[in-house]
């Protein structure tokens, strides 16, 4: 386990880019514990780093270096078979950009992490159900995604997201390609999640005044370091 | 992911782009196709040409002859030594007996072939006649006989060949029913001086009084008018127009060319034979046959090297036609390596997301080999009933064809269900052997990257 009892713990984690002769370091040097049942926000402008940095907690890519801590394993230090199982089971994404698969109706989009994870056919259906219900989109389940709109597609991912059951959410942007409302909808969502679930939420946003209002702790992210921190 | 759940994206995949897949899987149809046609038609022809062989009589008979037959008549090969040939047994009746004890032999028969004046309706010809075993009757020459075989081993009836019953009246088929008689020499034991003057008299007197030969008359009933030679397979090489049961023929002591030969050989009490014929029940025993023939101390033959050859040349013959049907698929899996590479592209994103969403290398890597094995499998079914279709069309022309000819019609393709199966089989190894370098390449997609494309 971590040595301060948290859930995530990123120690000195560096990620360096190639572009051509340059190395671009992208995180560099970044510590940050989060408890667990914590909602954080990582702010910063674009290239500040800070969707780098959700990548390598979500396990999609690897640090260059240093080590990441989630629930007593360094997923910085595990096989490729083992990463994917980490982010099938621990870790969940949301995308800025929905990323449902168009081809599948929304029902068939939550069920893919359980087919993934090879749970029971009897099992999934009740457990998309619950999915969709905690986000209030059962009775648009045989709906494909580009009938849905944004902030309802957007549910429907966050759904996804939550029916594997993992510790953590790690959502780059999810409000990035909506109008303020549905924006606000879905912080509000991801706050419930937290509350009724005891959900682990890191949250990367560059929308400052929104982040406030639902997190409760937020890193400063500038040129891939860290530059403050600020509690709600 | 289970198969279950591979199986079920693989065919969703497939449905979504319909139109390319369903090209790509069609052109795994023709390659199949045209392999299974082209085997279908090695198969069919080598079917046809082995039964047509068999059933000639050539590869399931065993020729014999006396060592000492050739020796007397000067003309022995350089297995004939002059020790061998003064040792050997005679081919007589106690050798015929000895061979038709042998394993699996069928049958054992001399060669029945005498000169004979035929006399129907008035009108007299020269011809030779020659007797038929039993078992002839199962060879594919009395497949297309107007009239009907030998009613029994001994009867009085003839077969006549078309041609010479065309000679004997209008029509070749004007004879059957009625009666013609035969004009032959018999051989026997004592001398006689015959009463009609003929140059088979003029012989008998010239042998010296060993045996002699008297004209003699028979009737025989026409049952049959064929259009093949059936004694081509039986021992005799041919040449027959008028055939008689071999039991008949052999009860009549007809002087044969051989009589001579045994007489100046020593042993002219006892018939012996120029060359006796056994039959094999299939041709796979021929070989025991001819070796335990040779431990008795005959000289033995058969064609059955000619069926090796005959082997060997259909293996590759099917070899070609093989090579030609593969590179049509050969052509068909480039088409799935196409087809996956560009859905690769295409599905970058969904990769991405799968990726995301914990699916392993392993799971990608499975999704589209699924993807390549499913149209290998419909493709190869198609191509499977394509190439049944193309073989049947082929043997619908060439029976056509041979209507026209007024030849009875034969099958010449064939698809056996091994042939099905393993076209279907390698249809999909080829698909799976085409989807490795695309799925490769799938699963080594980085997420972060492929989630990033737009």
């Amino acid at each position: 386990m971590s040595n301060n009892g948290s859930f995530l713990n990123a120690e000195n984690v560096c990620r360096e880019f190639r572009l051509g002769e340059s190395v671009v370091r992208a995180v560099d040097g970044v510590s940050l514990s989060v408890q667990a049942g914590e909602f954080i926000a990582l702010l910063g402008s674009s290239g500040s780093g800070k969707s780098t940095l959700l990548n390598l907690l979500a396990g999609l890519d690897r640090p260059t270096s240093g080590a990441i801590r989630v629930a007593g394993q360094d997923i910085a230090a595990l096989s490729s078979p083992e990463l994917a199982r980490y982010r099938r089971q621990t870790a969940a994404m949301v995308f800025q950009s929905f990323n449902l698969l168009p081809r599948m109706t929304l029902e068939e989009n939550v069920e893919l992490p359980l087919r993934l994870a090879e749970v029971d056919r009897k099992e999934r259906g009740r457990r998309v159900d619950e999915a969709l219900e905690r986000v209030g989109l059962a009775p648009r389940k045989r709906h494909r995604p580009s009938e849905l709109s944004g902030g309802e597609q957007q549910r429907g991912a966050i759904a996804r997201a939550l029916v594997n059951r993992p510790s953590i959410l790690l959502a780059d942007e999810p409000t990035g390609n909506l109008d303020s409302k549905n924006g606000e909808n879905i912080l509000q969502l991801l706050a419930e999640i937290q509350k009724s679930l005891g959900m682990t939420i890191v949250l990367v946003t560059h929308e400052r005044p929104l982040a406030e209002r639902f997190a409760q702790r937020f890193v400063f992210l500038s040129d891939g370091k860290l530059t403050g921190e600020g509690a709600a | 992911m289970t198969a279950r759940d591979l199986t079920e994206l693989a065919v969703r995949n497939l449905r979504e782009a319909i139109l390319r897949n369903s090209l790509t899987t069609l052109g795994i149809a023709v390659g199949v196709a045209s392999l299974v046609a082209m085997l279908s038609l090695g198969v069919g022809l080598q079917a046809l040409a082995s039964q047509r062989l068999t059933r000639s009589g050539l590869f399931d008979a065993v020729f014999v002859t006396s060592p000492r037959a050739f020796g007397g008549s000067g003309g022995g090969g350089p297995a004939s030594h002059s020790n061998l040939v003064k040792n050997a047994k005679p081919l007589d009746e106690d050798a015929r007996q000895q061979l038709a004890k042998i394993a699996n032999v069928v049958e054992v028969y001399p060669q029945m072939r005498f000169s004979a004046q035929v006399k129907f309706e008035g009108e007299e010809t020269g011809t030779s006649v020659i007797g038929l075993p039993e078992s002839s009757r199962n060879t594919g020459a009395f497949d297309g006989i107007n009239g009907s075989f030998f009613t029994a081993p001994q009867a009085q009836e003839v077969i006549l060949q078309k041609d010479f019953a065309k000679e004997l009246s209008s029509t070749a088929d004007a004879p059957l029913g009625k009666e013609l008689t035969l004009r032959y020499a018999e051989r026997s034991a004592s001398p006689s001086s015959g009463s009609g003057a003929s140059i088979l008299d003029a012989m008998a007197g010239a042998l010296g009084g060993g045996i002699s030969v008297v004209p003699r008359e028979k009737v025989f009933r026409i049952v049959g008018v064929i259009e093949s030679d059936p004694s081509a397979g039986i021992g005799s090489f041919g040449g027959g127009r008028v055939f008689v049961p071999l039991g008949t023929a052999e009860s009549l002591h007809a002087a044969q060319p051989g009589d001579l030969q045994a007489l100046m050989s020593g042993t002219p009490s006892k018939p012996t034979y120029l060359t006796l014929t056994v039959r094999a029940r299939s041709p796979k025993d021929v070989q025991a046959i001819e070796d335990a023939i040779k431990k008795l101390g005959f000289l033995a033959f058969s064609l059955l090297d000619a069926t090796k050859g005959l082997r060997i040349f259909f293996t590759v013959f099917d070899l070609l036609l093989g090579l030609f049907g593969s590179l049509a698929l050969t052509v068909a899996s480039l088409g799935i390596i196409n087809t996956l590479v560009m859905a690769i592209l295409e599905r970058r994103r969904e990769i991405g997301v799968l990726k995301a969403l914990g699916a392993t290398d392993g799971d990608v890597k499975s999704l589209f080999f699924a993807e390549a094995a499913a149209m290998g499998f419909l493709g190869g079914m198609a191509g499977v009933g394509g190439g049944w279709l193309i073989g049947r069309a082929l043997t619908f022309g060439t029976t056509l064809y041979l209507k026209q000819r007024d030849l009875p019609s034969v099958q010449i393709s064939s698809v056996p269900w091994w042939l099905a199966l393993g076209a279907i089989a390698f249809a999909v190894l080829v698909s799976l052997v085409a989807g490795l370098y695309p799925a490769a390449r799938a699963a080594k997609l980085n997420p972060v990257e492929a989630l990033r494309y737009e």
